[in-house]
């Protein structure tokens, strides 16, 4: 085991790295997909339907990595998936991160019913099942990027706030925050000024996590056939088409499933990775 | 005495949870658009069947007057009836529970078993290569969720080499001599080793998608603890007996190790149990989860409200049994 110093003095962990460039190459994929991409991800031909990816014999040029039964390219609705993606993941995790947080510090800190409250909520959001909750709650709200954010800010706010109560409620107890208290400071001002920058390490670690939830959380909408629009391309709506052909046309399945999957593994790496360089005590 | 105390008081959070859960369900599918009567009707009728069905079902009364009716019944064991089948709710929910509870307790067993043997494996050559290897297969398997696992699982042995079944609980055209729906435990007791292989051979990706996360868990922390413990007097003093490394870890160092993970265990079986609604969706399994997607879709309240009751039911309860096997394991608990 290393110790906190010598995790520092580290420059960057191999993951730190491997997870912020390829983030880094989605993001700007997403942002330059409208000239990026080979094709209109929405333009429909039947006859290039199920078109396999370009090392394949079979293969039309200009199609790298085939098209879907309806001859839509992949890779045009892969990169313009990416900015839906990103976008639920920005916004809902940024906002999820916000709420969540916020509760848990008061929480935390103010204790008294407030406490009770907000705990006796996260009870009972805990048992709810979280899939199905959302899916309930787009059913309520109607398909759209605006529901799938407002179901992920709804269900996921508990896991922000049960660690920031907890933390919160550690740090309450230390002596530089009674120091504060006989200098003189109220209850709300120590709470943002001593507690709030104290926990910041969590938060970050949880909000890349939660990120990378957002966008689980929209593919697994879109497989329900919940999310945006059968023809928007996302993700999650690739796969779910990708599952049901997967034994004539495998690539429909492969290349999303595998954008998606580096791209949860990197939000987490990335998350972990923060944790270990900017707070070894958490470790 | 403490512990009775403890529980009783558990056990009235636990209401209040559940009640809790009750009135947000309730509240929130109904406000839901699009009528499920409209949609059970079949087209072409008029005004008056869809007035003379909405108040069947007591769809015409106010939201706080349908919650009473519906909660009276409930207590009485009475979830009402489904609207798209007809059915009680109740009969069609226990009928799909076997299904769902022996998939997440063959998750549960196969991710205690895989994280138990990766932990035991790292703790035993740690500081080795394998043991490196190990953190990095548990740091990504805990980092990708249940469902993009079994989409992997789908690909490799349902497709690339396909090895077992991709969709369903069991293959259609087999006959079913069974008189419950727990199938798997039944074919044992029937020795029927056939349809057992058969309906393994339909379970098996979706318990393992379900258990790779929780697997990855357990092994970071069982074996996080492992290393602690071994490093304790009393294991060196084992040591010195003469035992042997997979003695002192086994017998020596385990025992006191568990406890840690055992909490955890069971605290994250309730999100295994949750993850079973979108892998059930997943691998077209017929259990409780693909069944809620289905009651949405079709807008059937009734069972919705049921459904969810009952995996809110489950999460209590597991948890509940969680606390109090933890209180009774840990002596210092069972003083405080």
């Amino acid at each position: 085991m290393l110790d906190g110093r010598a995790q520092i003095s580290r420059p960057w962990s191999p993951r730190l790295i491997l997870s912020g460039a390829w983030l880094a190459f989605l993001v700007a994929a997403a942002l330059l997909a409208p000239w990026i991409a080979p094709k209109d991800p929405l333009a429909q031909d039947l006859f290039l339907g199920r078109l396999p990816p370009f090392w394949v014999t079979g293969a039309e040029p200009g199609y790298y990595l085939g098209t879907d039964s309806l001859g839509r390219d992949v890779l045009s609705r892969i990169l313009h998936g990416a900015r839906l993606a990103l976008t639920v993941a920005l916004i809902a995790g940024s906002l999820t991160c916000i709420i969540g947080a916020t509760l848990g510090l008061l929480a935390g800190f103010l204790r008294g019913w407030v406490d009770i409250a907000i705990s006796r909520m996260i009870d009972i959001w805990m048992a709810f099942p979280p899939v199905l909750f959302s899916i309930l709650l787009i059913a309520v709200l109607g398909p759209g990027l605006t529901s799938i954010i407002i179901a992920i800010v709804v269900i996921d706010w508990t896991r922000f706030a049960r660690v920031i109560r907890a933390e919160a409620m550690a740090q309450g107890a230390m002596d530089y925050v009674a120091s504060a208290q006989v200098a003189g400071r109220t209850r709300l001002s120590t709470m943002v000024t001593e507690i709030l920058p104290n926990v910041l390490p969590t938060i970050v670690v949880l909000l890349t996590l939660e990120m990378g939830i957002s966008i689980i959380v929209e593919a697994i909408l879109s497989f329900v056939n919940l999310s945006i629009s059968t023809d928007d391309p996302t993700w999650g709506g690739m796969i779910a088409e990708g599952r049901t052909s997967v034994h004539q046309a495998w690539w429909v399945l492969v290349f999303p499933l595998v954008t998606l999957f580096f791209t949860v593994l990197s939000f987490s790496q990335l998350g972990e990775g923060l944790k270990d360089r900017y707070d070894p005590v958490l470790r | 005495m403490q512990l009775l105390r403890t529980f009783l008081l558990r056990l009235a959070t636990t209401a209040v949870t559940l009640f809790g859960v009750a009135v947000i369900v309730f509240f929130v599918i109904r406000v839901v658009p699009g009528n499920p009567i409209a949609m059970m009707l079949p087209p072409g009728a008029t005004e008056a069947d869809v007035a003379q069905l909405t108040a069947l079902y007591g769809l015409d009364k106010s939201i706080p007057q349908q919650f009473l009716i519906w909660g009276a019944g409930v207590l009485q064991g009475d979830f009402g009836a489904s609207i798209t089948s007809r059915q009680p709710v109740l009969d069609l929910v226990l009928g799909r529970l076997p299904a769902t509870l022996e998939l997440s307790v063959m998750a549960l067993v196969i991710a205690v078993a895989l994280g138990g043997f990766m932990a035991l494996t790292g703790t035993r050559l740690r500081g080795s290569k394998t043991e490196a290897a190990i953190d990095v297969g548990n740091g990504v398997a805990l980092s990708v969720p249940d469902f993009l696992w079994g989409l992997v699982l789908i690909l490799l042995f349902g497709v690339l080499v396909p090895v077992f079944h991709i969709s369903g609980r069991v293959t259609p055209s087999l006959e079913l001599p069974f008189s419950t729906n727990f199938y798997l435990f039944e074919s044992v007791l029937r020795l029927r080793f056939d349809l057992w292989a058969d309906i393994v051979g339909h379970m098996f990706m979706p318990a393992l998608a379900l258990a790779i996360p929780l697997a990855a868990i357990i092994g970071q922390l069982l074996k996080q603890s492992l290393k602690e413990t071994m490093n304790l007097d009393y294991v060196t003093l084992a040591r010195t007996k003469g035992y042997g490394e997979n003695h002192v870890i086994l017998s020596e160092a385990l025992p006191n190790a568990i406890l840690p993970t055992l909490t955890l265990v069971g605290v994250q079986f309730t999100f295994l149990i949750g993850g079973t609604v979108i892998i059930e969706r997943l691998f077209s399994y017929e259990g409780l989860g693909n069944m809620a997607i289905d009651a949405v879709i079709n807008r059937d309240l009734p069972l919705i409200q049921g459904i969810v009751i009952l995996f809110a039911v489950i999460f209590t309860a597991v948890n509940l049994a969680v606390d109090l096997c933890y209180a009774a394991l840990n002596p210092r608990l069972r003083h405080a």
